[in-house]
């Protein structure tokens, strides 16, 4: 799992059956504390984050096993929950989203 | 597995329903030298481990299933499944 921090929605049209219903958001992968890491992302969601909200999320097969649609999907990236905080050592507490 | 560094916890209340009930830590993986290396990755504690302890991760859902011993939680891929006292390098044995 990484954190990730929501900063679009990606609207698609055309794609596979297995993708249908779902929401896909544009993630940025965060550190603790809370500066971004690495390139952005798309994955599905699962619990109704928005834009801005700090999330965490998995890759791979554990998240194609996150799909309501069924575990035989293309899919490689899923958020699973919606952070409220992160407490890092030595470090004021980092809030979520507000 | 990998060994690391807890350096936070996460607090979570909307989730998976796979990770009900689980501490979510943030682990900074480390070199040989003990100096931190890559990026920090998410894992469900499955020992207590707390901020500061130098921690085994396990990185691949079956293993992390079994640490925290639920088969059916397959969302679920990375898990701390045990605290490092200390590593000897270098020392006969």
């Amino acid at each position: 799992m990484k954190l990730g921090k929501v900063v679009g929605r990606v609207v698609s049209t055309r794609k596979m059956a297995c993708f249908e219903g779902l929401t896909l958001l544009l993630v940025q992968p965060v550190d603790q504390h809370l500066a971004d890491s690495g390139p952005a992302l798309v994955a599905w969601d699962t619990v109704k984050a928005g834009e801005g909200d700090l999330v965490f999320f998995e890759s791979g097969k554990e998240a194609a096993q996150a799909n309501p649609n069924g575990w035989f999907n293309p899919g490689d990236a899923a958020i699973l929950g919606i952070v409220d905080s992160v407490n890092a050592a030595g470090a004021a507490d980092t809030e979520g989203s507000p | 597995m990998i060994a690391g560094r807890v350096v936070a916890n996460v607090v979570s209340t909307e989730k998976h329903p796979h990770y009900a009930g689980h501490k979510l830590l943030v682990v900074q993986p480390m070199d040989a030298s003990g100096r931190p290396s890559g990026k920090v990755m998410l894992a469900v504690d499955g020992v207590q481990a707390g901020i500061g302890d130098l921690v085994l991760v396990v990185d691949e859902g079956g293993s992390a299933r079994s640490v925290l011993g639920d088969g059916k939680a397959v969302t679920i891929r990375t898990a701390i499944c045990g605290i490092i006292d200390r590593i000897d390098i270098g020392v006969d044995t």
